[in-house]
């Protein structure tokens, strides 16, 4: 073609005719272009002469294509260049429920993340896309092992003994979190290479559209999509990562050991040492690999565009044999039709996942094995070396650590899970009334679980396990399988009417949604390793092997918006819903919500100013509700059958029991109060933007589970709706443009996180003398100790300890407390709440850096003022006088302590574990086209959990429940990633 | 699809369906008589009966057994389970969490059996339509969760005077029980025992397990023996009485004392056992019951397959005063067979309450056969807890007699205490004579007989040398023992229940 350049100029529009800076124009097939202006013009220089295709896209709107002919030295004017808005796929405008909100309308707190933002690296879960990128939204993943599951907590939850899980809701499907068998994290089979945008719902004028599921805020995630006019193309990643433990827990070596036991151990202690050296942790823990591979492909066949995609991970865990195969794939449809009057939406996805738990128990048995024992010593146990009974019979002493490598490779442990989650959504135009759409969407999202527990009879971990059938003594092993299958299924249809009237715009909805939840779980016998019975699968009183508990919400709704020409935005919402979970008379919750804002930036004194190009404030206030409690029939007075396990013998024969369940025929919603007052800013054209947000939430009616009165019912507790809580915030983002150039761009993004949850009402009565709810997990050692408590007045799982006494040399003095209360002896009065697991604080940090090709991004993640009670340490003390003919490792701390007994209960052990992590930091390198222009390719390096920045003494501070109790290592890892796009 | 909204689970039962069918009401009586046994509907933990405690360590044998025993001079238990030590030492308050295991344990199975009972009425039954043959079933099933009902509410009057109080007339929900006073709760429990006599089944023609009239009257003979305590009064010639119904009801002594307390004692030591509370390794499992029991008391040096389990817990031994109750016992020589002691590697003096060689250790109960057969599973032995047998109602006879109730004769009383002692001795060289027989012999020879089956606190506090004049290691908190208030013989109504239940009211001195 004819040789020479030119440029091509124009100004891009949008909708309104106004001007629209900042949208990416290019020339298709090359690097040329960059960002219209603030009034929306670009020109681009050295264009080669010929015809072109002009391409612009900018975020939330239907990328443009046009086409145009350059002749050399010459200027082309381009003219009519107009963006539209996209309805289905808007970032700069907002997913929100039931609809999409310009960003400028929104009256509610809500935040999106989109695909730019998302942190980048190994993300196998969903979640883990956001993770500190949004301000009041804490993720906490439970371990470094692949797939585990996260805490989820938008302003750190509502509810004390109901779920403070937020509700999901995938491409407008809510989806059930409970939990599946198989998996440890149902969120972990969705693809995140599948995700387009997460939104976060945090005020209740936001989610009170969802009702009774929206007390604890709304994520919604928009998976990616094909776009109208998209020429086909193919997306390939690949991304390969190596991991390895950051840490060890800090114990005695081997020689350090003997050292102890030799010095304060007894006779038949110092009998329990070996010779050995072995670093147990270092034994189970490997540098793990991962590989995870995504195709997708996009375009449009005439009126549909779609997406395909197809994803293979395989990541390996720290922990040997542990890994997880997941195979993923999706198919999204959005044609289009009827002349613009049918929008359609399809989209399907699929996940299959192997997994193969190892030996997890392995994790807590490194830490305590003995260190002078070696690996291997030929017993009869596989060869492993295991902790035998005193009395020279041979025997295992059934108190003594397991081998941590026996318990890993003496089980199998397999799993393997599937989902499928699919809706269909019609978005009709009625012919018969302008503005008027009717929506319909079901969906059904079906999962399935089956796994095997396989340990042979040789190993020691359930060496005991033993039972005679006629006679004949079987013993040892297991053998077991599990499986749970959920069927839920949706159904979804409103009505929308969007009209203008004078100065104001009116948008209506009213809706109705039913949505089925429905279980089957599985008996199985319990068997040993040769398959013989030990205790038969349960027999039911529905005659079939499996239970299947089942919950049904039915729901209506609606909402209006009202836009008084973009400066006064009012929102109302309402919603009805009826859940199975409770009593005809207590079943419906009636959640409304009410929002204004006022636009500042519409005003007539600031529409024109850019230096302060956006400003809005928020008012909002809502109820919600919350009826997520682990039990579905609360209400009905049931008789509980017994597993057979727990039977009682009658004459000569084993009966199975009846026994009847406690319930409470009155139980109903809880419900929060929210109110939300929020500014939304930017200054400087855009370069400085963010939002403030405070709120106050009440909660009553709280489900809680109390103590009744002895005698009342049939159980010593009840959940019932007792109590209250308040929860007051405040959070704030800002984003800063700091560099906005061709070459030269750089973001900066901080979000930052407070609030206070106390408790202000437990019970029905007033006791002055009553020091709450012991609450939260039994620690480790001993029996049922709990350290947490809810009292009234107080953050919810306070710690509940003995103040340390310290000698002069600043150590603690063993089983030394405060008299906190001056009676004269120290005892359960004593002690004292101190600190809770809430941080008072937490931060979120990122950056985006790219110079030409060159791209460079982090995040960083902060907790201030979160305490951790360290049970790892609590339990290193040494048992001088011990006789049970067991000797367990230490951590380092005994050292400084030296303690002879236990000290759970001192606060010695509740440590500040504020921490500054960095979570991802990405060196990226755009290659651009390769391959005579037909690829593009780009490289990346990704290191994950590169550095904990903490005074914490344990493995990790970041422990949900404020329990330290050996976690799995959350590995760091270094990925590699390759992005080839065509 | 509102309709929808009714949802029903098809794996359980709703009441109505649970009493039309007496097969069914026959299972709902069994988990009565579990309660005792296990901690929840599956064994050995999961879908607990009650919460805020571990399941295990909160089952009602296992707490009863601690309540009765650690608190005692017979037995210590040095874990560092919460404020388990106080439980050793007497120094417990209103927050101890065993102190409210226990309460709660009795109080929940008190409630099931007033849910039983509510169910059963003849009103219900009579709309159930069931057969005369069925009614009458089900009439005695009743009367059997009266006796349980009972029992518990014998725990509470024992161990916490004056309770909350409700019968099958009170509805489930969340309303507030009345206080009742420890004088009027002996009355009910007493009137409740003679209502039932008539519809229990005679002595020994039950199914093995399940409690009959002889258990009725055990349980009378228990409450008149002790009513000085409850209420200040003299019944000693009512304990005569019921204690004689058993007496002549054709329970045998089992030749072999240490069979009681052996895996297979439900058969061969059936003829002495009144009621028990029946465990098994495969079908009844539970950590408290005999797996606490067997497993806490075997550490050291000792042979866990001696014992038939898996592996000892090393927790509980005994004091000095037990072990000196019995003749040579120190030098592990005693004549008499009761004395079953673990020795090697122990000292009789405890100097250090958690360490487990500190005390003799107890070798009484084990999960093997008379045989000596190990149990179906080493870790959930097959061993009942004999709760009631015969040689205790012979030695609550004699003491009655020496209290000085009429009915029963010196010469009978000295009968049976002999009795007993020709068991241990395996010969009449152990025998006393009538110028021996006073309460101070009673008293040890209840230790000395009935040591580790829950009877201590009781007896200690009967014979007042439960709080002052009479110590053991630990008490008071202090090694040598000291005396401890008065107000320790009962325990405190537990905090949680006073804030939920206004109507209640704190024993003195907590």
């Amino acid at each position: 073609y004819a040789q020479g350049i030119g440029t091509v100029s124009g100004r891009v529009l949008d909708e309104k005719g106004e001007g629209m800076p900042g949208v990416t124009v290019i020339i298709e097939g090359t690097n040329l272009g960059g960002s219209t202006n603030s009034d929306g013009s670009f020109s681009i220089q050295n264009v080669p002469s010929g015809p072109h295709t002009l391409v612009m896209s900018f975020v939330g709107y239907t990328t443009q294509r046009q086409s145009i002919s350059v002749t050399a030295g010459q200027n082309t004017a381009v003219s009519n260049l107009t963006l539209s808005e996209n309805t289905t796929l808007l970032n700069e405008a907002v997913v929100i429920g039931y609809g999409t909100q310009r960003k400028q309308d929104v009256t509610g707190a809500v935040e999106q993340v989109s695909t730019k933002q998302f942190v980048q690296g190994q993300i196998t879960n969903p979640e883990q896309l956001v993770q500190g990128k949004v301000a009041g939204l804490q993720i906490t993943t439970n371990s470094g092992a692949p797939g585990a599951g996260s805490n989820i907590r938008i302003r750190g939850g509502a509810s004390l003994n109901a779920s403070n899980d937020p509700l999901v809701v995938i491409d407008g499907v809510p989806v059930d979190n409970r939990g599946l068998s198989g998996t440890s994290n149902p969120l972990s089979l969705i693809n995140p290479n599948d995700i387009e945008s997460v939104t976060v719902l945090k005020d209740a004028s936001s989610t009170a559209i969802y009702g009774s599921r929206a007390s604890n805020g709304v994520i919604l995630v928009t998976t990616k999509k094909g776009l109208q006019g998209d020429k086909f193309s193919v997306n390939v990643s690949s991304q390969n990562s190596v991991s390895e433990a950051r840490d060890y827990v800090d114990v005695l070596n081997g020689s350090e050991f003997r050292a102890v036991v030799n010095g304060i151990g007894n006779a038949s202690q110092k009998a329990l040492l070996g010779n050995s050296s072995t670093d147990w942790q270092r034994e189970i823990y490997r540098t793990a690999q991962t590989t995870d591979n995504n195709v997708s492909l996009t375009g449009s066949i005439g009126a549909v565009p779609y997406r395909l995609s197809g994803g293979y991970l395989d990541q390996e865990g720290l922990l040997l044999k542990n890994d997880l195969k997941r195979y993923t794939s999706s198919l999204s449809l959005t044609p289009v039709l009827l002349n613009g009057n049918l929008k359609v939406d399809v989209n399907v996805k699929g996940s299959w996942v192997d997994n193969n738990f190892s030996g997890q128990g392995a994790i807590g048995s490194a830490a305590n094995a003995n260190p002078t024992l070696p690996v291997f010593n030929n017993s009869p146990f596989g060869g492993y070396t295991e902790v035998l009974a005193t009395d020279g019979s041979g025997q295992l002493n059934t108190l003594g650590v397991r081998n941590p490598l026996g318990l890993i490779n003496q089980r199998r442990d397999r799993s393997t899970v599937k989902r499928g989650l699919g809706n269909i959504q019609l978005d009709y135009k009625l012919p018969f009334l302008e503005g008027l759409r009717a929506n319909l969407n079901l969906g059904a999202d079906l999962q399935q679980g089956r796994g095997t527990v396989f340990v042979p009879d040789y190993a020691a971990s359930d060496y005991f396990r033993q039972v005679q059938v006629n006679g004949v003594t079987y013993r040892g092993g297991l053998n077991n399988q599990y499986a749970q299958d959920k069927v839920n299924k949706l159904m979804e249809a409103y009505l929308a009417y969007d009209r203008q009237l004078g100065i104001g715009r009116f948008n209506l909805i009213a809706g109705h949604s039913y949505q089925s939840f429905r279980d089957k779980n599985y008996v199985f016998s319990d068997n040993l390793a040769d398959g013989t019975i030990l205790t038969a699968a349960s027999s039911l009183l529905n005659n079939e092997n499996y239970r299947d508990p089942r919950y049904v919400l039915v729901s209506f709704f609606g909402r209006a918006n009202y836009n008084i020409n973009d400066k006064y935005l009012l929102t109302a919402t309402f919603r009805a819903d009826g859940s199975s979970r409770f009593s005809e008379d207590n079943r419906w919750g009636y959640f409304p919500s009410a929002s204004a804002a006022w636009r500042i930036k519409g005003e007539d004194f600031l529409k024109n100013s850019t230096a302060i190009s956006e400003l809005k404030l928020r008012l909002g206030y809502g109820q919600t509700g919350q009826q997520d409690i682990g039990d579905l029939y609360p209400y009905l007075a049931r008789y509980t059958y017994s597993e057979n396990t727990a039977q009682y013998q009658i004459g000569g024969n084993f009966s199975n029991t009846l026994r009847a369940a406690a319930y409470d025929e009155n139980i109903k919603w809880e419900t929060t109060e929210t109110f939300n007052a929020g500014l939304d800013y930017g200054f400087l054209d855009g370069r400085l933007y963010g939002a403030v947000d405070v709120y106050q939430r009440k909660t009553t009616d709280l489900l809680n589970t109390v103590p009744l009165p002895a005698l009342s019912n049939l159980s010593n507790v009840l959940t019932t709706n007792v109590g209250s809580l308040e929860n007051k915030g405040v959070e704030a983002s800002l984003n800063v443009d700091v560099a906005r150039s061709e070459k030269f761009n750089w973001t900066l993004n901080a979000n930052m996180t407070a609030y206070r949850i106390k408790i202000t009402q437990l019970s029905n009565s007033s006791n002055p003398e009553y020091v709450g709810d012991l609450t939260g997990d039994a620690i480790a050692g001993g029996v049922g100790n709990r350290v947490q408590i809810n009292t009234v007045g107080y953050t919810p799982f306070s710690y509940y300890v003995y103040q340390q006494v310290y000698g002069t040399d600043g150590k603690p003095l063993e089983g030394v407390y405060v008299d906190r209360n001056g009676d004269g002896t120290v005892d359960s009065k004593d002690l004292y709440r101190y600190k809770s697991r809430t941080p008072t604080a937490s931060f979120g940090f990122g950056s985006n850096l790219s110079y030409g090709k060159a791209s460079l991004a982090f995040t960083l993640r902060s907790n201030i003022g979160n305490y951790v009670y360290n049970n790892v340490r609590s339990q290193a003390f040494f048992p001088a006088g011990g006789s049970n003919g067991v000797i367990s490792n230490l951590n380092r701390d005994f050292l400084t302590t030296g303690f002879t007994t236990a000290q759970y209960f001192s606060d010695y052990y509740v440590e500040n574990a504020s921490f500054l992590r960095m979570e991802n930091l990405t060196l990226g390198y755009n290659f651009g086209n390769i391959y005579n222009d037909k690829a593009n390719l780009r490289l990346s390096l990704a290191a994950q959990n590169l550095f904990v920045i903490t005074k914490y003494k344990g493995l990790d501070p970041e422990v949900f429940s404020g329990l330290d109790n050996n976690i799995y290592p959350r590995p760091r890892t270094i990925t590699l990633g390759l992005n080839i796009g065509f | 699809c509102i309709k929808d909204l009714d949802q029903t689970p098809s794996y359980e039962l709703t009441t109505d369906n649970v009493y039309k069918d007496p097969a069914r009401v026959k299972e709902v009586l069994a988990r009565l008589y579990a309660t005792l046994a296990v901690s929840g509907q599956t064994g050995p933990a999961g879908q607990p009966d009650i919460s805020g405690i571990d399941e295990g360590f909160s089952n009602y044998i296992r707490q009863y057994w601690m309540a009765q025993e650690i608190t005692t001079d017979e037995a210590i238990l040095g874990w560092a389970d919460g404020n388990l030590p106080d439980y050793n030492k007497l120094t417990w308050n209103a927050n101890n969490e065993f102190v409210r295991a226990m309460y709660d344990r009795i109080f929940y199975q008190i409630s099931l059996c007033n849910e039983f009972v509510r169910q059963t009425t003849d009103a219900k039954l009579g709309d159930y339509g069931y057969s005369s043959a069925e009614q009458t079933n089900v009439k005695q099933y009743r009367a059997e969760a009266r006796f349980l009902r009972a029992l518990s509410y014998y725990h509470a009057l024992d161990m916490f005077g004056n309770v909350p109080f409700a019968t099958e007339t009170f509805t489930v929900g969340k309303d507030k029980p009345q206080r009742i006073e420890r004088a009027a709760l002996f009355n009910y429990i007493e009137s409740e025992l003679k209502a039932i006599e008539g519809d229990l089944a005679a002595p020994r023609t039950n199914e093995f397990g399940r409690a009959d009239q002889a258990a009725a009257w055990t349980l009378l003979t228990k409450l008149y023996l002790n009513s000085n305590v409850y209420n200040g009064s003299n019944h000693n010639t009512d304990a005569i009485t019921y204690a004689n119904k058993v007496l002549n009801a054709g329970y045998t002594l089992t030749p072999n004392y240490a069979n009681l307390f052996k895996a297979d004692n439900s058969s061969v030591a059936a003829s002495e056992i009144i009621f028990p509370v029946r465990f098994d390794g495969v079908h009844t499992k539970s950590y408290g019951g005999m797996t606490f029991i067997i497993h806490a008391a075997v550490g050291g040096s000792m042979s866990a397959t001696d014992f038939g389990i898996d592996g000892g817990w090393g927790g509980t031994r005994t004091k000095k005063n037990l072990v000196n109750l019995f003749p040579n016992a120190a030098t592990g020589t005693s004549p008499d067979k009761r004395a079953m002691f673990y020795t090697a590697g122990q000292t009789l003096e405890i100097n250090d309450l958690p360490t487990f060689t500190d005390g003799y250790a107890i070798t009484k109960f084990k999960n093997v056969s008379s045989t000596n057969a190990p149990g179906s599973n080493p870790t959930f032995p097959d061993t009942d807890f004999p709760m009631f047998r015969l040689a205790d109602v012979q030695l609550m006879y004699a003491e009655a007699v020496v209290r000085g109730g009429t009915g029963g004769s010196t010469t009978t009383a000295l009968g049976y205490i002999n009795a007993l002692r020709q068991r241990a001795y395996g010969n009449t060289s152990g025998n006393i004579t009538a110028a021996d027989l006073n309460l101070n012999l009673i008293l040890d020879e209840r230790g000395r007989e009935l040591y580790w089956e829950g009877h201590r606190r009781t007896d200690l506090i009967r014979f007042g040398k439960y709080t002052t004049g009479y110590n053991w290691p630990f008490k008071g908190g202090v090694r040598v023992g000291a005396d401890v208030p008065a107000t320790r013989a009962l325990f405190p109504i537990p905090t949680t229940d006073l804030t939920a239940n206004p109507n209640l009211q704190q024993n003195a001195g907590y």
